[in-house]
């Protein structure tokens, strides 16, 4: 149990760039909201802050925070639907639902997200290549625009608002509740697999191999190794599992850790991050290992420890996720990899995934069928910086993208590219909303006093 | 049970631990539009049965009215949790006696009246809990908010006595004396390092009226602090600005 409040200071999981609002607007009821369209400044819904970057930052703006709207409204236990309002985390509807029956359709690797921002950024779970983005669960929701109109979208009504606000950034006014679709459990474990593999070629083959048979599917992975396997890793995948006698078990609680303080910067460097990585993969001790596992260190293993990311010290860090399509991708993933080796900056925690073929509704969704690799970098100033840009050269080359959610210095030019349909978009965007992120990438770089 | 202030933040989270045993819930509040807000997410929570009950508390006249509506729909009352309140402003009230009165009543005469109302009741029927948030604030008084605290200290000392009474009959009288909570009655106010959540109280909240305590300090740092800022002796104490 946590007595501690939140502090209200707006920031994002990287704690890089550290920019502030020029104010703070709660708000804790859905029939109390302040009049948007008499702030002077744009605003910003803010909620956990679990993105990386600055997309949900706001300097010199109205920091929204929406974290207080969180109530459920309605749970249709026969059909799976579920509704509430956009401040809910999904930490709270798996505690809800989940000895209900039922599980989130799509969750991304940490549970302390809300539906709002879940939709803001279309996320993508371990099911990607079976169950698509979170917005492909969602049913509908109402969107609260600047001049006070309360729009209800769904494919069938305001359907253009509705697609842009699925990936939108936060950008397309409030969304006050959503409804959305469950997936139904037997129980709440994960019968899951482990399996070893030693380059991205066998990555490949395992993850073409797994992906007809597994819901959830994603691998750990060190990229320093060099040589021609380029990396190796650890493979995860998983179902659900169906045991009837299991549904009654329950798995045991155990408090999360936190990390108090913020470690002194030289803790994690290029020489931990090895060490770190060699100690990963050596826990395992056989190529494959099969076991019936509680969801939770399944999906959050991260979670258990509180603040992790503090582990950077005070110059945060700045994640790096980019998808690359399958044909080139290859060549593609290989270059990138060999860039970061050859720079001498580690990655952490680097994770690797295929994303599959269905499409969402969302006109800015990161996901498309292809490889993508989410990596952390300490911020290390400039050099730091420039070894991103090259990246995104490569990406952009092969016809990738990278993921807003975690990005807090792509160039208004490479988001473009990234995203074709970011003018289609722009149309959708709240006069009075605005974002550092929106700013820098689309080149309105004022900020816009209305 | 019956929770009058069934909106305030700190109240909705101990709600929430009853609803997940399943509880029937009498709420009462002033806004209709939030206390449906709070009565749907009690209820996919797994409350039972919600009743909901629109009455500004300042108005006495319609404490009878109410409390009994709440005992005919419910079938009887087992536990009663009084959680309305208002901070007020301290230095409007300063300059005026009506702005003084109107927060006396809101936090202190409005409760005294209710209690006196379901003491009775639970007296004849011998078993229950009552539960009032009080405040730390009402420990000791303070040229910032003793306007508040006033209201909350004499309500503090009449749980007291009706403890004393109510004891006899088999009934728990709880006083929750929270300290600096983020809420949106506190929006406004600064936050230090001692803020706590209202989840963490409300759940505080939740334990102390099962196991019927007596008076719960939340979180339980402040009941050391309290200590230490009553034994301050009044000389000092009145050359301090807090
Ligand atoms: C450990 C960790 C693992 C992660 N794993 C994944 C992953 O596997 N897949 C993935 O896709 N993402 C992942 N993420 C990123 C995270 O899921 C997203 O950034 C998510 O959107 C964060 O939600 P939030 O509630 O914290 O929103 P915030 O970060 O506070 O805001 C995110 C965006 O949502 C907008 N927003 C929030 N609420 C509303 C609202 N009510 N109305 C309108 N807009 C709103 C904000 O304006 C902002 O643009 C991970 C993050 C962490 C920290
Ligand atoms: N937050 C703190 O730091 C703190 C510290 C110590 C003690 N407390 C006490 O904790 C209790 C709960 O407060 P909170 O922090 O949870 O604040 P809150 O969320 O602002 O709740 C206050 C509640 O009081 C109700 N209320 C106010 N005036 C009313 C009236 N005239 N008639 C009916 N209802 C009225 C409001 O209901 P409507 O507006 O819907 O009518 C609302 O439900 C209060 O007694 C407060 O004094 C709070």
């Amino acid at each position: 149990m946590s007595f501690l409040a939140k502090t209200h200071h707006p920031r994002s999981w990287g704690r890089y760039p550290s920019v502030a609002p020029a104010e703070v607007q709660a708000v804790y009821w859905r029939s109390e909201i302040p009049d948007l369209a008499d702030f002077e400044h744009p605003l910003l819904p803010f909620a956990y802050g679990r993105s990386y970057g600055d997309s949900c930052l706001n300097e010199g703006g109205v920091s929204l925070d929406v974290s207080h709207l969180r109530r459920f409204i309605s749970f249709d236990e026969n059909e799976g639907l579920l509704c509430c309002e956009a401040g809910v985390s999904l930490a709270e509807i798996l505690e809800l639902v989940v000895p209900r029956g039922w599980f989130i359709p799509v969750s991304p690797g940490t549970k302390f997200v809300s539906v709002g921002g879940a939709i803001a950024n279309d996320v993508h779970g371990k099911n990607h290549h079976k169950a698509g983005t979170f917005g492909c669960h969602v049913t509908r929701f109402e969107l609260l625009r600047s001049h006070g109109e309360r729009l209800i979208c769904s494919p069938y009504e305001n359907p253009q608002l509705f697609q842009a606000t699925i990936g939108g950034l936060g950008l397309t006014g409030v969304i006050l509740w959503a409804e959305f679709r469950l997936k139904p459990i037997v129980n709440s474990f994960i019968d899951m697999e482990r399996i070893q593999f030693s380059s991205l070629d066998e990555f490949m083959q395992i993850s073409a191999e797994t992906d007809r048979k597994y819901e959830y599917t994603m691998s750990w992975v060190d990229i320093l190794i060099g040589g021609q396997n380029l990396c190796r890793g650890i493979f995860m995948c998983g179902n659900n599992d169906q045991s009837k006698s299991r549904a009654a078990q329950k798995p045991g609680k155990k408090l999360p850790l936190a990390i108090p303080f913020d470690f002194p910067s030289f803790v994690l460097n290029t020489l931990t991050v090895k060490s770190f990585n060699e100690l990963c993969y050596h826990t395992q001790f056989s190529k494959r290992v099969h076991k019936v596992v509680p969801y939770e260190p399944f999906f959050y293993p991260l979670d258990s420890i509180h603040n992790w990311n503090r582990m950077y010290g005070s110059r945060g860090f700045l994640q790096y996720q980019f998808v690359v399509p399958f044909e080139d991708g290859f060549a593609a993933m290989k270059e990138i990899i060999d860039r970061i080796r050859r720079s001498g900056e580690g990655s952490f925690l680097t994770v690797l995934k295929t994303f599959g073929t269905i499409q969402s509704p969302g006109m800015l969704s990161f996901p498309r069928p292809g490889i993508t690799l989410a990596l952390d970098f300490a911020y290390g100033g400039r050099k730091t910086l420039q070894l991103l840009d090259e990246l995104d050269k490569v990406v952009r080359q092969s016809g990738g993208a990278v993921y807003p959610a975690k990005d807090a210095r792509m160039s208004a030019e490479n988001f473009q590219a990234f995203f074709p349909r970011w003018q289609e978009f722009a149309q959708y965007v709240d006069p009075h909303f605005s974002s550092s992120f929106w700013r820098r990438v689309s080149h309105t770089n004022k900020l816009v006093t209305v | 049970m019956m929770i009058v202030g069934a909106t305030s933040a700190i109240a909705h989270e101990t709600a929430k631990c009853f609803a997940k045993d399943g509880a029937e819930f009498f709420l009462v509040a002033r806004s209709p539009q939030k206390l449906a807000d709070i009565g749907n997410d009690l209820k996919v929570r797994g409350a039972q049965r919600i009743e909901t009950y629109v009455l500004d508390v300042t108005e006495l006249e319609r404490h009878q009215e109410m409390i009994e509506t709440a005992i005919t729909t419910l079938d009887g009352l087992d536990m009663v949790l009084i959680a309305h309140g208002t901070l007020g402003d301290q230095q409007k009230c300063q300059r005026s006696v009506a702005e003084t009165l109107k927060e006396f009543t809101t936090n202190c005469t409005s409760v005294i009246s209710l209690l006196t109302i379901l003491a009775d009741y639970f007296e004849q029927q011998k078993r229950g809990c009552i539960t009032v948030i009080s405040s730390v604030a009402g420990d000791r008084g303070r040229q910032s908010n003793y306007v508040y605290g006033a209201a909350k200290g004499a309500l503090s000392v009449f749980l007291q006595g009706l403890r004393n009474r109510l004891s006899k009959s088999g009934v728990a009288v709880v006083t929750v004396k929270p300290g600096l909570i983020d809420t949106p009655m506190t929006a406004a106010v600064k936050k230090g390092l001692l803020a706590a959540s209202a989840k963490g109280v409300g759940e505080g909240i939740y334990r102390a009226m099962k196991s019927r305590k007596e008076v719960v300090y939340l979180p339980w740092f402040w009941r050391p602090i309290m200590l230490i800022i009553r034994t301050i002796p009044e000389p000092v104490f009145k050359r301090l600005s807090m």
